[in-house]
């Protein structure tokens, strides 16, 4: 079998959205100007993704080519464009930033100093989930000597034991309710926060996002009961539940 | 509706041709028509343990090969009624056994017989996957001993992902473990895993426990499966497992260590 080049995955990330309330040619890069300059650090080199949800209807036309420009000029980079009303529809197209539907209003506004009067930005980090949930595998008949169970892009459940010479494998957290005798790997695309928790810890190997451990390395205290293994810094820890 | 029950191991050596003849034996001691079919192409050895090596003309690749019919390659078993043998050809190799030419036969034997036993192969490879290809039951024949456990360990994940049954998401194929050579003198020494170890690594249910004994032995070199000894434990073994295969309730037994006399340990008698 052919290790594919690539894996598609739904992922959530945290990005800075740029809300416009109204757009105005000359006032936009002065008030941006001004907002980069109290926090540098910040924005230089961040995604943003423009939104044009709170931008009046009656509005008009508004130069988005010009508007990226001046993001790009202070160093943010735009990546999309969310809630595009009819009229900039083409406009945005033309822009080749992708085009994301309304969210749901949720967020919270960076806290910035006090200002005087109200500006016509306002900067907002909020979670754009690009996928829902994880898929959890859920696996009932004892995994034998020879057999390889994946979990590709979240976590396994097994409800029976992992024999010696099988190999349990997840992209999540692995849960082993029956004994853990063969070698189990969790956080198998680098996802150090992966955990495997079993009830009788008797494994051939295990590893937490590459970082593996013999059976020599477990000792009395886990060995043949229920532990958790879990990635601590650079060293794999395995501690008795 | 027959029945086609599988007899493996992964494991050489174990007793799977032994278990097959004394299985099918008492499946037709028990008024079920059976006919045990040797997979093992070019090392057969079931012929001998039934002691009907000199009555093979035609075998099961012939009849594969549309050679010889089925009618000419059964040998009728001269000691048990309703039992025939199918035996293997000792001149060619697995690659004589297609799918296509193992269900063909299996088809028309259905049509005849109340059970049909696959004796296979040992091994993971064709020989072995076809002899558990079809099957409704498998008996999985263990030692008790490490290397043993982890082969049957294979063969149940194979028999789980590569079975027709597994293939076509029907019910899975039924298990069974079959512990042979037990030695509980030597499983008290620490020198043999206990029946509890290995049920507990193969987690599988326990269909019978059939003692380490000479008679075995001795039936195998004479041609007579253990199973027609009444008076050794290990043919009583194989009669219990037999009635447990087909739904009754037997107790367990020669499990625990026998007290030799005194006089018995210094003549040196067998336990």
């Amino acid at each position: 079998m052919s290790t594919p080049d690539f894996l598609l995955k739904g992922s959530t990330v945290t990005v800075v959205v740029l809300e416009l309330h109204q757009y105005d040619s000359e006032a936009f890069p002065v008030q941006l100007a001004e907002r980069v300059a109290r926090a540098p650090g910040l924005f230089q080199g961040s995604p943003v993704v423009i939104s044009l949800e709170s931008l009046p209807a009656d509005c008009g036309a508004v130069d988005l080519a010009a508007m990226l420009q001046h993001c790009r000029d202070q160093g943010l980079r735009p990546i999309a464009f969310r809630a595009v009303p009819d009229g900039l529809q083409e406009v945005a197209a033309h822009t080749g930033l992708a085009v994301l539907p309304p969210g749901g209003g949720r967020g919270r506004t960076i806290e910035a100093p006090p200002q005087e009067p109200a500006p016509d930005i306002e900067v907002r980090t909020e979670q754009q989930p690009v996928s829902a949930g994880r898929p959890t595998r859920t696996i009932t008949r004892p995994v034998r000597s020879g057999q390889q169970i994946y979990a590709e892009g979240g976590d396994l459940i097994v409800l029976a034991p992992v024999s010696e010479g099988a190999e349990v494998l997840a992209d999540g957290n692995i849960h082993i309710y029956g004994p853990l005798r063969g070698r189990a790997l969790a956080g198998v695309h680098g996802d150090a926060t992966a955990r495997i928790f079993c009830q009788h810890m008797d494994a051939e190997l295990i590893s937490v996002a590459g970082h593996f451990l013999l059976s020599d390395a477990l000792g009395d205290t886990v060995l043949r009961k229920p532990a958790q293994v879990a990635l601590d810094g650079d060293v794999l820890s395995v501690s008795a539940l | 509706m027959a029945r086609i029950i599988v007899v493996t191991s992964g494991k050489g050596g174990v007793g799977k041709t032994t278990s097959s003849a004394a299985i099918g034996t008492g499946l037709a001691q028990r008024g079920h028509s059976t006919v045990i079919i040797d997979f093992d192409v070019g090392l057969r050895n079931l012929d001998l343990i039934m002691g009907c090596e000199r009555r093979v003309v035609y075998d099961f690749v012939n009849v594969i090969n549309g050679e010889a019919t089925l009618n000419q390659a059964l040998i009728k078993d001269k000691r048990t009624e309703g039992l025939f043998i199918l035996p293997a050809s000792q001149t060619r190799d697995k690659d004589a056994l297609t799918e296509e030419g193992v269900s063909k036969v299996l088809e028309e034997l259905k049509g005849r017989f109340d059970y049909i036993v696959c004796d296979s192969p040992a091994g993971i490879e064709k020989g072995a996957q076809m002899a558990l290809y079809f099957a409704d039951e498998a008996i999985v024949v263990t030692n008790p001993e490490v290397s043993s456990v982890r082969d049957s360990d294979r063969i149940l994940g194979i028999l789980q992902s590569k079975s027709l049954r597994a293939r076509e998401g029907q019910d899975p194929v039924k298990e069974h473990l079959l512990l042979t050579r037990y030695n509980p003198t030597r499983v008290s020494a620490g020198e043999m895993l206990s029946v509890a170890d290995v049920e507990e690594i193969l987690a599988i249910p326990l269909l019978g426990v059939i003692p380490e004994s000479q008679d075995v032995l001795k039936a195998s070199n004479q041609g007579e499966p253990v199973i027609l000894n009444v008076d050794a434990q290990a043919g009583q073994a194989y009669s219990d497992a037999v009635d447990r295969l087909l739904g009754e309730d037997r107790a367990h037994r020669f499990l625990d260590e026998q007290k030799q006399g005194f006089l018995k340990r210094l003549l040196g008698g067998r336990g």
